[in-house]
């Protein structure tokens, strides 16, 4: 496939010609993946050439990580699936490490750097603690890690701790560092190697953006390939030569950037041509008496903003990762520091964020279900029961002693209304499926009838069947009127059971979609199109603003 | 519905898995006495040989029963050995030396096993230094100042009151000492299982996000555990004074790895999986049998050591092989 040369990139200059006769440096043909009966991946084709920037793009459970899990060697494929390294072909499954040897190397999301080394040692990591070695040559390893920085014009000091960096320059470092890592490998057999970014930029500005892909430009100007992943379309245009995007476990489709349109990615993404900004649907939502009221909330990328619960009201938020969207229930609960704002429960005083601790919100009935299950929501090692009355044990304190037999007794009705199964309330945490554990957390919060229910991802790791369970415990509990702000970026699960869903990008809140058009695809054409529809941009501004 | 139908057939071969497993180390304790018994049926199976050996371990037991406070809350406390040493030396100093009345001199002791809990819970809590660290350090701390205060020397002739509330009388042939052991860890394994106090310190040990998350004030619940930690550990020194009738300056760190053996030990047995009193009162009087017997076959004195350590690192593996994945719990 040959691509325009032309192209000019912002801020980064051009690219040599490519010939069009180049070997794939990365070659994917039918890879396929299926969790139990759970299909992941169903046969994905792909090829990466040398000196190219590949695009990958897809939502939440297309199939992304599953492929990059693959591609590390930390998941075998289903057999019958193929992958080609330089025109040689690899054995599948690759065994963990084996992809080193090939020529690949990864930058995950966390960067995987040590904060408490020096910016030398996380450099050197592979080169220091290979075996075999009697001794360091601090010497050379010094070389090496000044050599690699300047060969990338990286003006970092080797002494530095990594803590002390910034995040911009942490990104850079992880990313020389996984081409330094294949570099020897690259120059021993004159192949390029290929570098893959998962999700690098959610947390860095915008100059910093701009500094990673000066870095990814230059190693692709080295011969070598980048993989890109990321959901940020704006970026993925910017910097790529090519994109494939994931859907539902398959290639929807393979663009070449510069000849592809914003909106025919998001419609490659999302999976249906949808008119980017839909009816503002104004619709009947029902006229609700305002139950809680969060003012100017601000936190540590969310920018202060506003937002209303009305009594009943089941509220959706959701955003591209890093857009603020996440932190909103752990802010409202007093779980993290908010920078400022203010909650007021039922038009009363408001209370400043700063102040709220999670007793003082568990005090107001305010009740919350963190995303991460096993480090904060819930002990793996302590029973059910237990579990489920944390944190209103003291109810059950009755003439000087635990009432254990009361306790019982209620879990197991409560167990039995929410359907844990097996409903044994001495059996630990640990032994229940994701899913029975979610139900027993959320009873927990349920039971206490709380004012206003916050949850973060509810129904991650859950399957579908409690899914619907939970769904169906959280409408009842609204019809009576408790109040719900649901975090999630799943649009789907938004679109099933919000009466409003507020998108946001970038720290703001940029759209609202209520009653009739809550639908998963215009969730999801809304989170993808939030980056332009808050500088209200279309598509012509934006092609030109590319072309500057 | 499947799900149901495997819990409820595997639930009885459990269930005696479980059962067993709580008994353990009470029928190997047995199994002991009646090895050592039948070795030496006269010297070693008499109540005299268990009456010394109830009342001489009860400040070990005590120190073990103060351990477990902050182990539940995830908080290790290393300095309860020297916490002993300064609560006796604070009796035989004030009291003997300076003849201040015994039962002042016994809640000033109190007080600075307080004063220690509350200096260690400073630093772990609030500064956010690793427990081993700071307790490691408050230890050497405190047994130089124990030197210090005592001159290194043993001061004897401590009140007398003292001697006859601890070992001075018996009640069904056990003296005293025992029984102050007994009572803390009726009190403790009240609180344990029957206060709210006892689930937040779990959680807190378990899960400390989640706990706070919960709404449980984790900090003043690891302070509180430290302090009691301290305190015990004094109360452990007035009844050390008290069954030696002097105060050694030396002696009381001998007893921290016994303690903390007793602590790892009693987590498997009684409640399998958490630090519990009784199941540390058990173990404690597991070892002392075991050194008894052994010392009173003439095995030198080394063999104590290496049947401590020994003891509580088998206990761990059995316990960590037998429950695979689950034994987390501790630690």
């Amino acid at each position: 496939m040959s691509l325009s040369a032309d192209r000019a990139l912002p801020a980064v200059g051009s690219k040599p010609a490519a010939p069009a006769d180049r070997t794939p440096v990365l070659e994917l043909s039918n890879i396929a993946k299926t969790f139990g009966g759970a299909v992941a991946l169903a046969g994905v084709s792909l090829d990466v050439l040398p000196g190219e920037v590949h695009g990958l793009l897809g939502k939440n459970g297309s199939g992304k990580s599953t492929l990059v899990k693959i591609l590390a060697g930390f998941h075998a494929p289903d057999p019958g699936g193929a992958m080609m390294v330089n025109g040689e072909a690899a054995t599948l499954p690759l065994k963990p490490g084996d992809f080193r040897r090939l020529g690949l190397s990864f930058v995950h999301q966390n960067l995987g750097l040590i904060p408490s080394l020096t910016v030398l040692e996380n450099l050197r990591l592979s080169s220091l603690t290979a075996s075999g070695r009697a001794r360091i040559d601090w010497a050379a390893e010094r070389r090496a890690a000044r050599e690699a920085l300047s060969r990338f014009d990286l003006p970092l000091h080797i002494a530095e701790r990594v803590d002390r960096l910034g995040p911009v320059d942490r990104a850079l470092l992880a990313i020389v560092r996984a081409f330094e890592d294949i570099r020897t490998e690259i120059e021993a057999t004159g192949r390029p190697g290929l570098i893959l970014l998962d999700e690098p930029t959610p947390f860095l500005p915008g100059a910093g953006v701009e500094k990673l892909f000066a870095l990814m430009r230059s190693i692709a100007d080295r011969g070598s390939s980048v993989v890109f992943i990321s959901h940020d379309i704006d970026e993925v245009m910017a910097i790529t030569d090519r994109v494939t995007v994931l859907r539902d476990g398959r290639v929807a489709g393979s663009l070449v950037t510069a000849e592809a349109s914003h909106e025919a990615v998001v419609e490659l993404i999302v999976g249906r041509s949808l008119v980017r900004s839909a009816p503002r649907a104004v619709a009947e939502t029902k006229a609700r008496p305002v139950r809680v009221a969060l003012e100017g909330v601000a936190g540590r990328r969310l920018q202060p903003c506003s937002i209303a619960v009305g009594r009943g009201e089941i509220l959706g938020l959701t955003g591209l990762i890093g857009s603020g969207y996440e932190e909103v229930a752990y802010l409202a609960f007093g779980a993290t520091r908010a920078k400022g704002g203010t909650l007021a429960l039922d038009g009363g005083t408001p209370i400043p964020l700063s102040e709220l601790s999670p007793r003082r919100a568990i005090d107001h009935d305010l009740a919350l279900l963190p995303g991460d299950r096993q480090a904060a929501s819930g002990v793996d090692s302590l029973s059910i029961l237990d579990n489920m009355f944390l944190p209103d044990v003291d109810r059950f304190f009755r003439g000087g002693r635990l009432d254990h037999a009361g306790m019982r007794r209620e879990a197991r009705v409560l167990g039995e209304s929410f359907e844990v199964r097996p409903n044994d309330p001495f059996l630990k945490l640990s032994a229940l499926s994701g899913g029975n554990a979610q139900k027993v957390l959320i009873a927990r919060w349920m039971n206490r009838k709380p004012v206003l229910l916050l949850l973060d991802e509810p129904t991650q790791g859950v399957d579908v069947g409690t899914r619907q369970q939970i769904f169906a415990a959280l409408r009842a509990a609204a019809a009576e009127g408790m109040s719900v702000i649901c975090a999630s970026s799943d649009a789907e699960q938004l679109a099933e059971i919000s009466d409003r869903v507020l998108i946001f990008a970038k720290g703001r809140i940029v759209q609202e979609i209520a009653g009739e058009a809550i639908s998963k695809d215009h969730i999801a054409a809304a989170t993808y199109a939030s980056l332009d529809d808050k500088d209200g941009a279309g598509a012509d501004t934006r092609m030109q603003e590319q072309m500057r | 519905m499947t799900t149901e139908a495997v819990a409820a057939e595997a639930k009885p071969a459990v269930n005696y898995r479980r059962a067993f497993e709580r008994v353990a180390l009470i029928l190997v304790w047995l199994a002991i006495i009646a090895i050592f018994g039948a070795i030496m049926p006269r010297s070693f199976l008499n109540w005299g040989n268990f009456s010394i050996l109830f009342a001489s371990y009860a400040p070990a037991a005590l120190l073990a029963l103060a351990i477990i406070v902050p182990l539940t809350a995830g908080d290790y406390d290393l300095s309860v050995g020297a916490t002993l040493t300064v609560s006796s030396c604070v009796i035989g100093v004030l009291n003997v030396w300076a003849g201040m009345p015994i039962l002042l001199v016994i809640l000033m002791a109190l007080a600075a096993g307080l004063v220690v809990g509350l200096v260690n819970a400073f630093f772990i809590v609030y500064v956010r230094i690793p427990s081993l660290v700071v307790t490691l350090g408050t230890t050497s701390l405190m047994t130089g100042i124990v030197q210090w205060m005592t001159n290194s020397s043993t001061i004897g002739g401590i009140d007398n009151a003292l001697i006859m509330a601890v070992v001075g009388g018996r009640l069904f042939g056990v003296p005293y000492a025992f029984y102050y052991t007994l009572g803390v860890a009726i009190v403790m394994s009240y609180v344990f299982d029957f206060t709210p106090l006892g689930r937040r310190l779990l959680f807190v040990g378990r899960g400390r996000e989640v706990a706070r998350l919960n709404g449980i004030a984790v900090d003043r619940v690891r302070v509180g555990a430290l302090a009691v930690s301290g305190v015990l550990s004094a109360a452990a020194g007035v009844l050390y004074a008290g069954v030696l009738g002097s105060a050694d300056p030396y002696s009381g760190l001998n007893f921290l790895l016994p303690a903390f053996a007793a602590a790892f030990l009693g987590a498997t047995t009684i409640l399998p999986g958490r630090f519990n009193p009784w199941g540390a009162l058990v173990a404690v009087y597991f070892l002392a049998t075991g050194i008894t017997g052994l010392t009173m076959l003439g095995i030198p004195l080394w063999v104590t050591n290496v049947f401590n350590g020994g003891a509580l690192i088998l206990a761990v593996t059995i316990s960590q092989l037998t429950r695979g994945r689950e034994a987390s719990d501790i630690g």
